[in-house]
């Protein structure tokens, strides 16, 4: 259960929650983030946790199970955990969204009947637009989240979200989706043709896009358009209700980043953007953090005494004491004292970017750099470990 | 295997810097129109989505669809679809209402959002025909990601098959004939030395070959950490920590710090390679190396550094 502390930490806030976002920049490491908040979850808070992610690293997939298996929830054995001394209190379960069968689950859902759903499915435009279509990747993500939610089966469900252009593109999903289906143009596209031929507010656009794309290629789109129309209210009702969700209390944000120049930028942005749409910023996760002890004044002395002390008899002692060469821990012992300063500067750097994002959010956690991947549940349980100290 | 021909990435006429977010495209980008335009040749570096950073790279006030010297012969500008869709009516169509495009646009927009191919066409036309007409010596297009670029560049054959007449259809093949030319256009594709972005390079060169005819011909693997010892040296920095006492003694207790600096950069660059090497192993495409530059500064002063390295590695 939830531990009652006076600052407000990740447990917490994974007790308080039941959905949870996690969005930034691509390659800041969200994936595996969101797995290891939802190993954290499952062994330090219980219940049933299931972590949703997108395009998992193949290693990770194998070791949540779910290599394989696309769209379905896939549970953790125990067996995982034992093998590295942990029982957990609840249960790990892991999915994977598959875009494309995500996409014909909709439609087998929102059709009105077999012929409309037949038809969506088999038409070449739908083939072709799956992958493309209004910001379709995003989309889904949220739409998952809502389905997974409205099961009842899950205590807490994180949701890793999709690669985009633009972070934003996963706020504004369901809204670009509600006016896709709201839009004038999809109604004049969707009208007969003849009568669209002589609507005159629209014949400067018919003209210019007749001869532009050509009015077989309109027609094709119109008649893929008509299909769809008819589960214009099954999609519209469904993207409120996710849009409804993505501010619901229950709902929080955690924004990943690194302390690189790009992503803490986009972060920055995408922190205030979700305070100003009232949505709940939970946490910013700084990953692969360097140790605050290099910046200090002392170890940057402690660099310059070991690259002038390693001639001057260190080495040799040093190499008595490992039993090595003499010569090569000379060189290794003055090379690291004279490129330390190198790490010190980065980490100075983003011990800057690490302040400005700790403004923004009631909570920030620092995630340090590893020495290796994250590829299996040992690994996983690490981050956790320094994710929720 | 894949393998590279033809000429060296900055002797070609268009050519698309890609990879995962997050590996550094932008930087690299604008170090090769850089690098290009120091040469002496005309050079346009283009941004395909408007967060900026290609401003930011040379300090410069945001970009617009219309091109802007930033740098002697270095022209830069953001793609932009309503801008793109202006002028290729003009160019093309002839349409006369050019001042009420705006409704126009916003429903060629949505037509575009829904219909493959249609934005892809009009912005990968854009620089086809700055290409075509060469209106420059080199075009830069600091392009989609790994996921969405495949989508951009092969958007002339997705419409080719998807769309039976109209001028769209009858431009796609000049399009076809420079993205096909290995002369002319190229894709350099970005990745660091790391899991996600190898493997992402990896799916990308085979999806580049098989749905798009437009050949990848070079990597970059960016922030790429020095090899300061050899294996022997190595295993030494991972047992220092057993002679931990004696430095501690020598160069005080803070020396854990620069072990930990030590270790840790070590074991990424041995990780690193190893995910280099799985490249290597599957294409002999040339790979140019950009060190991990340990600076503090951003902008101008990184596209310079990534220049100069890129610089000696095309030599």
């Amino acid at each position: 259960m939830a531990r009652r502390t006076e600052r407000p930490d990740l447990l917490a806030l994974l007790a308080a929650k039941e959905m949870v976002l996690v969005v930034g920049a691509g390659g800041v490491g969200k994936t595996t983030t969101a797995a290891a908040m939802a190993t954290a979850a499952a062994t330090e808070i219980g219940g049933r946790v299931l972590v949703v992610t997108v395009d998992p690293a193949k290693r990770l997939a194998d070791a949540l199970g779910v290599g394989e298996i696309r769209n379905e929830a896939t549970r953790v054995p125990d067996s995982a955990f034992a093998e590295v001394g942990v029982e957990p209190s609840g249960e790990l379960w892991a999915a994977m969204l598959d875009t494309r069968q995500g996409w014909d689950e909709l439609i087998r859902h929102h059709a009105p009947d077999d012929a409309v759903r037949d038809a969506v499915l088999a038409n070449p435009l739908y083939q072709n637009l799956t992958g493309r279509f209004v910001h379709s990747h995003d989309y889904l993500a949220m739409e998952k989240l809502h389905e997974l939610h409205a099961t009842g089966e899950w205590d807490l469900i994180i949701v890793d979200t999709p690669p985009s252009r633009n972070a934003l593109d996963v706020l504004d999903a369901p809204r670009q989706m509600k006016e896709f289906f709201g839009s004038r143009l999809l109604r004049w596209l969707t009208v007969p043709y003849r009568s669209r031929l002589f609507t005159v507010a629209s014949r400067p656009f018919y003209q210019v896009a007749d001869r532009v794309l050509g009015s077989r290629f309109l027609q094709d789109i119109a008649e893929f358009f008509i299909l769809f129309q008819a589960m214009e209210r099954g999609f519209v009702d469904h993207a409120n209700e996710v849009e409804r969700l993505l501010g619901d209390h229950r709902t929080t944000f955690v924004v990943v980043s690194t302390l690189e120049a790009a992503p803490s930028h986009e972060a920055m942005f995408l922190s205030r953007e979700l305070l100003r749409r009232d949505m709940h910023l939970g946490a910013i996760i700084a990953n692969r953090v360097m140790p605050t002890s290099f910046m200090a004044r002392a170890s940057a002395t402690s660099a310059r005494k070991l690259a002038r002390l390693a001639g001057d008899g260190l080495a040799a002692e040093v190499a008595e004491e490992l039993d090595v060469d003499e010569g090569a821990t000379e060189a290794v012992l003055t090379e690291i004292g004279e490129r330390f300063h190198q790490v010190a500067v980065v980490a100075t750097r983003e011990a800057e970017r690490r302040a400005e994002l700790a403004d923004l959010s009631p909570l920030l956690v620092a995630a340090p750099m590893l020495d290796h991947d994250i590829n299996d549940v040992h690994d996983l349980l690490q981050l956790a470990g320094h994710l929720v100290p | 295997m894949i393998s590279g021909a033809g000429p060296s990435i900055l002797e070609r006429r268009l050519v698309f810097v890609t990879g995962k977010g997050g590996v550094g495209k932008t930087s690299v980008a604008a170090a090769l129109a850089h690098l290009s335009a120091s040469r002496g040749r005309r050079t346009l570096v283009c941004e395909m989505d408007a967060k900026g950073s290609l401003a930011d790279a040379f300090d410069a006030p945001p970009l617009a669809f219309a091109e802007r010297e930033v740098e002697p012969n270095l022209f830069a500008m953001a793609m932009n679809t309503e801008d793109a869709l202006r002028e290729y009516l003009r160019l093309f169509v002839k349409v006369p209402f050019l001042g009420k495009i705006g409704p126009l646009a916003r429903t060629f927009d949505f037509v575009a959002d829904a219909a493959p191919g249609v934005k892809e066409i009009l912005t990968i036309g854009k620089f086809c025909w700055e290409a075509k007409e060469h209106n420059y010596d080199l075009i830069v297009v600091d392009a989609e990601a790994t996921g969405h670029i495949v989508a951009q560049i092969g958007a002339p054959l997705v419409i080719r098959d998807m769309v039976q007449v109209g001028l769209v259809r009858d431009q796609t093949d000049w399009m076809l004939e420079v993205l096909h030319d290995p002369t002319m256009t190229g894709v350099a594709v970005v990745t660091t030395p790391e899991e996600m972005p190898v493997t992402e390079t990896l799916g990308l060169l085979d999806r580049l070959a098989a749905e798009t005819g437009v050949e990848a011909t070079t990597l970059i693997a960016n922030r790429v950490l020095p090899a300061l010892f050899d294996r022997r040296q190595s295993a030494i920095v991972d047992r220092l920590g057993d002679a931990e006492d004696l430095l501690v003694d020598a160069a005080g207790k803070n020396v854990r710090a620069v072990l930990d600096a030590a270790h840790i950069t070590e074991a990424r660059r041995w990780i690193g390679s190893g995910h280099l090497s799985r490249l290597r192993e599957h294409t002999d495409l040339p790979m140019l190396m950009v060190p991990e530059l340990f600076t503090r500064a951003t902008g101008p002063r990184v596209v310079s550094l990534v220049a100069e390295a890129l610089a000696e590695e095309l030599e």
